[in-house]
């Protein structure tokens, strides 16, 4: 599907917008002079909300094949945050725009499906934040950990900054511990 | 019958530990499994508890060989948070120092991939020019690795005049080698036979896979960091995504096209460094040149942000949240081979034991090097030590080049 024409920043908002109206929220562009010759690099931020984050997902997918870079997480209280950083429109000077799409839900529901069956690539950032913030990635085709050894404590995520956060005991006297 | 053939965590194709499980069939491989995180730090957990001065001398030391591109990209990260300006000379030195390293980096893979096939010969060679790099940065920087040179809104060290013809010669240096570089690794035929359509990543799978750097363009996704998102004084520049068919008409996506790829962007290189030196503008290198008053004014910033740079092995890619205090809120570090790490299943499927090697290492992936592979046949366990795994590969060499010379 050929929609170039409709990949620019403030464009992708009003794509997005247009289909999911407010549930779109907080949507910015940023946009950065760079170098001598002062030319612009653009961005796009937003959030969604969980019940329709796999459909914007799939209305992404429709607009162009991305690129993920990552998922990356924040503990905000609360709740979690993910954030999707997603590029499109790779190959020319200066035409990519990175998106990026940041998903929140609370701490006694950590669930988020996963995208592994439309963006196969997904699978190795699922997997880390299943290990690192405790959040069930739902239908991942692998649950395994990833970076953490199998015999990391239960319940206990590094990235996570309340009492599920790594143990000071963990940090520590060590030798106390693993007498 | 099927066995299983687990590589790694220690193995020599590697430069860091990482494990890899083979289903083998009788001589090629069914299916692999990947397992890393043999050396997980928690550089991120013992970031998020450091200013982001510090960090900037945690994330040098993610990786020892591309240990300007985690700075540079963290910088990035927290001034696109921090909305800190970065002078334009700051911006230049910045692109040179990178592109110094890709050539180091580029050089040092060459070395690994001959010494891979069995050209040990090779790989001294090559690892003999390398020096002369190395020999650059350490006069800019005062280091041969871990530079020192980037901060949050500059540079730490100018580029002076006089500085300028050592840079210069040190180019025209490597110059007069590309066209040696690839006679050798393009044109020498056993090279080609071990090389040619083996370990293949079709251009639709690096898409899907999500694959970065010379990984994805050797596939013919025309995806450069430099290019798409072009940063520094790289946005003043021409940088094209380099792919094989630039040089051959086409893409087959296998390991000798890995090779075309970074011969070519060493002289691309070569070209942004010479472009850079002569249009570096003039003027201050910091835009706060006083440490305490930026992460005072770090310390006030509140903010998040991305900063993604090109290495030698593809998109290096960071996230900084700040929000007020000392301490960013979040730091989310991620390096290109954790992009390029599901990339290898469909290049290892279908291939030999005695290719595995080559391929694992056609990625250059950053992690690292070893002793020993254990063999389980059935309940009989085989010890194939570094060694023998590297003799597998260097008499596969030997035997195509005795079939070269009937």
């Amino acid at each position: 599907m050929n929609k170039k024409s409709e990949i620019i920043p403030e464009g992708i908002v009003e794509y997005f917008k247009k289909k999911f109206g407010d549930k779109i929220i907080d949507s910015r562009v940023e946009k950065r002079k760079i170098g001598v010759k002062k030319n612009e690099q653009k961005m796009v931020w937003f959030r969604v909300e969980r019940n329709i984050f796999k459909d914007a997902v799939k209305h992404l997918l429709e607009l162009q094949f991305p690129h993920l870079s990552v998922v990356s997480g924040n503990d905000v209280g609360e709740n979690i945050e993910l954030i999707y950083h997603f590029t499109l429109n790779h190959g020319e000077h200066l035409k990519e725009i990175p998106v990026n799409i940041s998903v929140e839900m609370p701490k006694n529901d950590l669930k988020i499906p996963s995208i592994c069956d439309i963006i196969p690539g997904a699978l190795i950032t699922e997997r880390e934040k299943q290990e690192m913030l405790g959040v069930k990635v739902e239908n991942i085709p692998d649950s395994r950990k990833m970076f953490l050894p199998d015999d990391f404590p239960e319940n206990v995520y590094p990235w996570r900054k309340d009492e599920k956060g790594i143990p000071e005991k963990m940090v520590k006297k060590l030798w106390e511990e693993k007498k | 019958m099927k066995y299983t053939l687990p590589i790694g965590p220690i193995h020599p194709a590697l430069k860091e530990p990482i494990l890899f499980e083979f289903e083998i069939e009788g001589e090629k491989i069914a299916n692999v499994d990947i397992k890393p995180g043999h050396n997980h730090r928690g550089i991120e957990w013992t970031g998020m508890r450091r200013n982001p001065v510090q960090i900037i001398y945690l994330a040098e030391r993610i990786c020892g060989i591309c240990s300007a591109s985690h700075p540079f990209a963290f910088c990035m990260a927290v001034e696109n948070a921090g909305n800190i300006p970065v002078p334009d000379r700051a911006q230049y030195i910045r692109t040179i120092i990178a592109e110094l390293e890709r050539i180091h980096s580029h050089i040092l893979w060459a070395g690994v991939a001959a010494h891979e096939l069995g050209f040990d010969s090779l790989l001294y060679l090559t690892w003999r020019v390398r020096e002369k790099v190395l020999d650059i940065l350490e006069y800019l920087t005062g280091n041969r690795i871990n530079y020192a040179m980037y901060m949050i809104g500059g540079i730490r060290r100018d580029i002076t005049d006089e500085q300028v013809p050592k840079i210069k010669e040190a180019l025209n240096y490597y110059k007069g080698l590309l066209e040696k570089l690839g006679n050798i690794f393009l044109k020498d035929p056993t090279i080609r036979m071990r090389t040619r359509n083996v370990g293949v990543l079709t251009k639709e799978e690096a898409l899907k896979l999500c694959a970065v750097g010379p990984t994805a363009r050797a596939s013919g996704v025309k995806k450069d960091v430099r290019q798409d998102y072009a940063y520094a004084a790289y946005a003043d520049l021409d940088v094209m995504a380099i792919t094989p068919d630039m040089l051959t008409g086409k893409v087959i996506g296998d390991v000798y096209d890995r090779i075309i790829v970074r011969l070519l962007e060493l002289k691309q290189s070569i070209e942004i460094i010479e472009e850079c030196l002569k249009n570096m503008p003039s003027g201050e290198i910091m835009s706060e040149p006083k440490i305490p008053k930026l992460l005072i004014n770090l310390k006030k910033a509140v903010g998040e942000g991305i900063g993604r740079h090109e290495a030698p092995r593809g998109e290096v890619f960071h996230y900084v949240k700040l929000d007020g205090k000392e301490t960013p809120y979040t730091w989310k570090a991620r390096a290109p081979t954790y992009n390029n790490l599901l990339s290898w299943v469909p290049m290892l499927v279908g291939e030999q034991i005695a290719d595995i090697p080559i391929v694992a290492a056609s990625t250059d992936p950053c992690i690292s090097c070893t002793d020993r592979v254990a063999v389980i046949r059935g309940s009989k366990k085989n010890i194939l030590t570094k060694e023998k795994l590297h003799k597998l590969s260097v008499e596969k060499t030997a035997e195509f080049t005795r079939r070269l010379m009937k």
